[in-house]
């Protein structure tokens, strides 16, 4: 008799929903799980190859690979190089793939292919520990003249940044003076360059970088030059003075000082090839919730038969919610409550067409079997039990019957839960004896239409997909339901069943 | 396809399925008094101690080697009744009227052995009738001589009556009469033709079968305009006196009228249906809203009945 306010309640639901759907979008957002199926993520495919020449003894190969190059992050990395022992090796501040074999001899190619995501989050990875510029030495006349062309550059900038800038203006040949013609030749511009900024106390360093073309082969390393500002590493071309990395440019090596070491080998030479693939979105989600702890929240981390359970038990509540708005606001009658969910489920497997003949025919073949059965007056769980059974020999029969006649999709009877059929029977017979045919069709067709709607809903790719990979979704699912169980208007069937009182307005 | 506007139903204050299991049977009926009402037996023993006559229980059958003394005891009696003790809906009751030769006649006129009785009563202890599916007992009970001057309206079986009770008050009746749809029994939905009564005085008000307004009973042929229930106001009273004995707020008051013993209760449901309003061309919603808008409720049942009758009463 408590009339409690029903807004806690509305607060509450409100709260679910709202749960669930930014739950989602946050995981669309960090994970990149994406809201549709078929969704295609571009990734760069890149294949460094290196070339040497064995000398009959043992060697190692030691290559440079990215860490955490700027708006990338990596997929997958593995190395093809038959007879070589291969691992990966991290130390402080660099990332090598190192190849070791005792007796090489001839010429040998080793390949290290890695597959990159544009990600525009990723960035550097923090640095604890400021670096300190490299002390240069310089003899006369050069010291002279870098002091020069550095006083200039000083003059006309206000930071590293603009420092840096002006200085690659300087040394360009189109503006190049005495002095900065005595410092610069064309081989060694950029090391000079780097050994500058470090004697003007900024810290310096060359990096390496691939441009990402697609279908390239043959491609080397471009030279770039980054330096610290004091906060972070910034990279600039070193012949434009650009700052930044663009878009389709992919830092290989960075901070390390070596590119490619071989010992044991001579001739060594690195080459590259690149293709654009495109994957689907959902796989590169899949791969990096593994990686990033996120994954926990959802169930890629589970054995992929869990999954597939997971995947059919998380349709579920689809079905719930077709059968609660089926009853609540339309007003369907249905044979046992939760029966069409169950044999919703089974068509999922089975298929709709299939599945539609073979529960019928197993529940006509049933009542009438069903008939003899309530002529023997036996106990209710006895009949039951043997009802059980025969529905059991039933679709055993119609299995056999459908393979010998060449109906493979005949084995999917045995989809369709047995128990469930067998009460189904039983309640249809009884409501035959009591209500008569007519309310069985009502109830047997409005239990098929519930199930009908439910699998198509359930069956459609895009459920299938938003409740696997967006479990918290469920909490909407939920919060419908909750919200319809507080719905107190009328029925649609309400609205033909009291037709008659349209007399009496 | 013919239809009623949801906001025509408003105005009329038609209560709806949702409606009802929301607002008034899961706030007014308390989940511990269901077990009283769904139990037949049960609510036999609750209403005699306030007063409230229900038909002579003649044997319970509790076991199954008991139904072997059910032989034994049927076979002295010209009729009764059995009934599962937590059946719904009047299913799984058998009515029998008297004999012929070794056999049984139904109340419809249709013959029955004694095996089928008993395979009847296996039944209803396997729980086939009970709500749930869990195991019942079969109550055996003497038959109701209905009194001639309603029992003449109805074809075969004993028309009863409805009555609504709301927190005490009876808000709504109807007489069921039974038909040849509906075998003897007086469920609306089976078949049976509804009567709207007017609370004020217990004169029939509209008539339907199968939802559809009629004026003569399909089967008797008899007018159903103006049929009388009469010492109606104490059978409103016994109906109201059922709040008292099971608690709940809202629930439906099945009455027979027998020749000899009177209004006797036949049954209590914590789950009326809807089918009153139509036999009443009225909406309930108008009639509880006016009780649940009561400030001082009646104590006792008479003071409610009649509070009820001059509210609700149109004549």
């Amino acid at each position: 008799m408590t009339v409690r306010s029903r807004a806690p309640f509305y607060a509450f639901v409100l709260l679910l929903i709202a749960a669930g759907i930014s739950i989602a979008t946050w995981r669309h957002i960090e994970l990149g799980v994406p809201w549709m199926t078929g969704e295609q993520r571009p990734v760069w495919m890149i294949e460094a190859r290196v070339d040497f020449v064995g000398q009959d003894e043992a060697a190692q190969i030691s290559l440079h690979i990215p860490e955490q190059p700027p708006g990338f992050s990596i997929l997958t990395e593995q190395a093809a190089s038959p007879g070589y022992g291969f691992s990966i090796i991290e130390t402080s501040g660099s990332r090598r793939a190192e190849w070791t074999k005792r007796d090489v001899s001839g010429p040998q190619t080793l390949y290290f292919k890695a597959q990159f995501v544009p990600d525009d989050s990723a960035g550097e990875s923090a640095r604890s520990r400021k670096p300190r510029p490299t002390p240069t030495f310089w003899e006369e006349p050069q010291a002279t003249a870098v002091r020069e062309v550095l006083r200039q550059a000083n003059e006309r900038s206000s930071s590293p940044e603009s420092l840096t800038r002006e200085l690659i203006r300087l040394l360009q040949p189109d503006s190049r003076t005495q002095n900065t013609t005595l410092l610069v030749a064309d081989d060694n511009y950029l090391q000079m360059l780097v050994r500058m900024l470090n004697h003007a106390g900024i810290p310096a360093r060359t990096a390496d970088a691939l441009k990402l073309e697609d279908a390239r082969r043959r491609q080397q390393l471009m030279q770039f030059l980054q330096i610290h500002n004091g906060d972070r590493w910034l990279t600039f071309d070193p012949r434009t003075a650009e700052q930044g990395v663009p878009e389709n440019l992919l830092l290989w090596r960075q901070g390390s000082e070596s590119l490619l070491d071989v010992v044991g080998g001579d001739n060594s030479q690195v080459s590259f090839s690149m293709l654009r693939q495109t994957v689907p979105a959902l796989q590169l989600a899949t791969l990096e919730a593994n990686k990033n702890g996120l994954g926990v929240l959802g169930f890629y981390q589970l054995p992929i038969e869990e999954q597939s359970m997971f995947r059919m038990l998380l349709l579920l509540p689809i079905g719930a919610l077709i059968v609660a708005f089926m009853r609540i606001v339309i007003g369907v009658r249905t044979s046992g409550t939760f029966m069409p969910v169950l044999i919703a489920v089974a068509f999922v497997q089975t298929t709709l067409v299939p599945g539609l003949i073979a529960f019928l025919s197993v529940v006509a073949i049933g009542l009438l079997l069903r008939g003899y059965l309530s002529s023997l007056n036996l106990l209710l769980v006895s009949r039951i039990s043997a009802l059980i059974i025969l529905v059991i020999f039933i679709t055993a029969g119609l299995s056999i019957i459908g393979y010998q006649m060449g109906f493979n999709t005949g084995m999917t009877v045995t989809f369709f839960p047995m128990v469930i059929i067998a009460w189904t029977i039983e309640r249809m017979s009884i409501l035959w004896e009591e209500e008569g045919a007519r309310e069985v069709m009502v109830q047997g067709s409005g239990s098929l239409f519930v199930a009908i709607c439910a699998y198509l809903a359930m069956n459609t790719s895009l459920a299938g997909h938003l409740t696997f990979n967006f479990p918290e979704l469920h909490l909407v699912v939920l919060g419908l339901i909750l919200l319809m169980g507080q719905y107190t208007g009328y029925k649609l069937s309400e609205l033909r069943r009291f037709t008659p009182m349209k007399a009496y307005d | 396809m013919d239809w009623i506007s949801p906001r025509k139903l408003k105005k009329l204050g038609i209560l709806n399925m949702n409606r009802r299991n929301v607002d008034y049977i899961s706030r007014y009926n308390e989940r511990e008094s269901y077990p009283l009402v769904d139990n037949k037996l049960k609510t036999k023993l609750a209403v005699s101690e306030y007063g409230v006559k229900t038909p002579e229980l003649l044997q319970v059958v509790r076991q199954q080697h008991e139904i072997s003394h059910f032989r034994e005891i049927a076979e002295g009696l010209a009729g009764f009744a059995i009934k599962p003790a937590k059946g719904s809906g009047g299913k799984g009751i058998t009515v029998i009227t008297g004999r012929d030769g070794d056999d049984y006649v139904k109340a419809s006129g249709a013959r029955i052995s004694v095996a089928m009785l008993e395979r009847h009563l296996t039944n209803i202890l396997a729980g086939l009738y009970s709500l749930a599916g869990t195991p019942d007992v079969a109550i055996v009970e003497d038959l109701v001589q209905s009194t001639p001057s309603l029992a003449r309206y109805s074809f075969q079986g004993v028309p009863d009556i409805r009555i609504i009770i709301f927190q005490g008050y009876p808000v709504m009746a109807m007489l069921r009469l039974a038909t040849k749809d509906s075998d003897g029994k007086a469920n609306l939905h089976q078949g049976a033709v509804g009567v709207g009564l007017d609370i004020g005085t217990g004169r029939s008000l509209n008539a339907v079968q199968f939802n559809r307004p009629i004026t003569l009973h399909p089967d008797t042929g008899l007018a159903l305009e103006n049929i009388q229930i009469d010492s109606w106001e104490d059978m409103l009273e016994m109906a109201s006196r059922c709040y008292e004995a099971t608690g709940l707020g809202y629930m439906g008051v099945d009455l027979v009228v027998d020749t000899q013993k009177g209004p006797l209760l036949l049954e209590l449901n914590a789950r009326p249906g809807l089918a009153i309003q139509m036999a009443n061309g009225e909406g309930l919603l108008p009639r509880l809203r006016n009780i649940e808008a009561l400030k001082r409720p009646h104590f006792s049942p008479r003071e409610r009945v009649q509070y009820a009758m001059g509210a609700f009463g149109k004549f």
